[in-house]
């Protein structure tokens, strides 16, 4: 069982989040793995544990900083990892992702055949959930998404998704794009050992030329939408705190009655 | 392409059109001349009229079952059958953004999902839309030829065309892909009474803080005639169906009144409703993060608050 793991480095949840020139401000301190991802390579480690055989690479896109991801990765027991990182992918839309990491699995594949793609269901900064489908279809690969469970049998990989109108089962051939929720599974803990060799490793750095891609074909330019206006959100006024004294379900009545919503 | 025809893929439960389609609809007037899809069997005749009410000239049916449910299906079917309207919008959820993204691979469009609005500026589309925990405000260009957008629940006021004519009914027939994806069983979730969580517009949430017991959140989500909500802690905990869960990993809600109750407001809780018009937090903790955002706080137990709020509203309407 070969699985390739996508991993993204996030502006930290807790940190003040902002913009810059309409793309995500990027800082080295405040950045982490995207905490859905760990569901991600633990999917892909009990899938490999499983089999008895295999290996899981942890692949990340981004910047110098973005090499934390796969670190992280690695703490957690990935066996190898990529950074791709060209400034050229700076601003691209999902579909510039897509063709960049798609280009980076095709090199993995083509070495020897991978079963699986893995990755969280979503990054925690954008929050779109369209990257998981975007790659699927830029490898014409299976596309598993959304999984709560997901197995592997001759050849086919079946995943559980829980949607609110209904859960799915849906089953594919491999290899597949498979997209996992919080609820696969719960991340392990970094293992000290690997924790110590997570920071050695060497991580090969891979660049469009590296891939074969036209950089006109990714970046910002490429992109087929644009951040024309981003500002911060005012707080909100006017806010409002009391202490329940024996009064404070009449006193939220009445604001609620004030504010015509009861 | 010269025609300003806006697509819109109409979500219908049982049979009738869904609170956020006809917001949709709404939305879609301001940018071109709206024309209804429509997923499944033929809509009935009051559907039908509903969807004319709201501005769409027509209707296309497009008679898949089922198959709607896989991305790549449902993606092929709707480029076959919108080949002459350069903007689509449809409702974002998880399964209609997937769909956008497949059709966007298939038809070069741009797509922005989650989307709180969007209008028409230089020909261009443009959407607004809330980011980071609603901290930010973003306007999005859609420089693509062609645009799909997906726009939340209740954030478009749904109103009837002021020159609403009959939609006609057009049959299209579309050659549907062979997909790797196959469904092996699709188990339907029981609806409980009253608006899904999505599209309701007053959602009371209960976290941990309930233990266990939803019955007060229940009640409360009643009187002010909204859905029920939870965190994933209360979710985790078995208290209440994974369905109710709203947040960054659950759903992601907008409503005009979010009540907190029990909830510390944990950045991935936030993340999911922070958007909403008014937010009413009751928690003991004088502490707790959701405070930080609620533009009403009480310091204080649930079980005390709610049955006095509910009290007093009943009192209120003379009940
Ligand atoms: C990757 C990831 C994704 C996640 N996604 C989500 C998500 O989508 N949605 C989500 O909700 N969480 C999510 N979480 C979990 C989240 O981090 C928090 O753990 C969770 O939201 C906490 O739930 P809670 O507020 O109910 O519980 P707690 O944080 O334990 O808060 C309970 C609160 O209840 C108060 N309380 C106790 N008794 C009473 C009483 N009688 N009256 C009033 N107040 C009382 C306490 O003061 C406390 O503030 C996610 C976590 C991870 C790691």
């Amino acid at each position: 069982m070969r699985i390739l793991v996508t991993v993204k480095h996030v502006p930290d949840l807790q940190s003040n989040r902002s913009f810059t020139d309409g793309t995500v401000t990027r800082t080295a301190e405040d950045g982490s793995m995207n905490e859905l991802d760990e569901h991600a390579v633990e999917a892909a480690l009990q899938l490999v544990e499983e089999a008895g055989e295999g290996e899981v690479y942890a692949l990340t896109l981004g910047g110098p900083d973005a090499v934390s991801a796969v670190r992280k990765a690695l703490q957690l027991g990935a066996h190898h990892a990529i950074h791709v990182s060209d400034e050229a992918v700076a601003g691209s839309d999902v579909f510039g992702t897509a063709m960049v990491i798609g280009a980076a699995v095709r090199k993995v594949h083509a070495e020897a055949p991978l079963d699986m793609v893995i990755t969280g269901m979503a990054a925690l900064d954008g929050l779109t959930s369209m990257f998981p489908t975007a790659l699927a279809a830029e490898l014409d690969w299976s596309q598993l998404t959304l999984a709560s469970a997901v197995s592997v049998a001759d050849g086919e990989a079946t995943i559980e998704r829980h949607l609110p109108d209904a859960h799915e089962t849906v089953t594919a051939p491999l290899p597949a794009v498979v997209s996992v929720t919080d609820e696969a599974n719960k991340p392990r803990y970094p293992n000290f050992k690997l924790i110590m060799a997570a920071r050695k490793a060497e991580v090969p750095v891979w660049t469009l030329a590296d891939l074969g891609i036209d950089p006109a074909l990714v970046g910002g330019g490429a992109a087929r939408a644009t951040v024309v206006d981003a500002s911060e959100r005012p707080p909100r006024e006017n806010r409002r705190q009391v202490t329940d004294k024996g009064e404070g379900g009449r006193e939220l009545a009445e604001f609620l009655i004030e504010k015509g919503l009861a | 392409m010269s025609t300003d025809t806006v697509a819109v893929l109409i979500e219908h439960r049982d049979g009738a059109v869904t609170p956020p389609s006809l917001e949709a609809l709404t939305l879609a007037r301001s940018l071109g001349t709206p024309i209804a899809l429509w997923l499944g069997d033929a809509p009935a005749a009051d559907a039908v009229a509903r969807l004319g009410e709201y501005g769409a000239s027509e209707v296309r049916v497009v008679g898949i079952g089922d198959d709607a449910r896989l991305p790549a299906k449902a993606a092929a079917a709707i480029a076959a059958a919108t080949e002459d309207a350069p903007v689509l919008v449809v409702i974002s959820t998880f399964v209609t953004k997937e769909i956008a993204t497949r059709l966007a691979v298939l038809n070069g469009a741009g797509v922005v999902v989650d989307a709180a609005g969007a209008s028409r500026v230089d020909g261009r589309i443009e959407t607004f839309q809330t980011v980071f925990a609603a901290t930010w405000n973003v306007r999005t260009r859609i420089d693509a030829e062609r645009a799909i957008v997906g726009v939340r629940p209740n954030t478009t006021q749904a109103s009837p065309a002021e020159n609403p004519g009959d939609a006609t009914v057009t049959q299209v027939e579309v050659a549907l892909p062979q997909t790797r994806e196959r469904l092996v069983s699709v188990e339907p979730v029981e609806q409980g009474e009253g608006v899904p969580l999505a599209e309701a517009p007053v959602v009371v949430s209960g976290g941990r803080g309930t233990n266990g017991d939803y019955t007060l959140i229940e009640e409360f989500a009643a009187v002010l005639g909204g859905a029920v909500g939870a965190s994933r802690d209360a979710t985790d905990e078995g208290w209440i169906s994974h369905e109710h869960m709203v947040g960054q990993t659950g759903t992601t809600v907008t409503p005009a009144l979010y009540v907190a109750c029990g909830i510390s407001g944990a950045v991935h809780h936030r993340g999911g409703m922070q958007a909403s018009g008014t937010i009413v937090a009751i928690n003991m903790d004088p502490d707790a993060p959701i405070f930080e955002i609620s533009d009403f706080g009480v310091v204080g137990s649930l079980f005390d608050v709610i049955p006095q709020a509910i009290e007093t509203i009943k009192a209120h309407r003379g009940e």
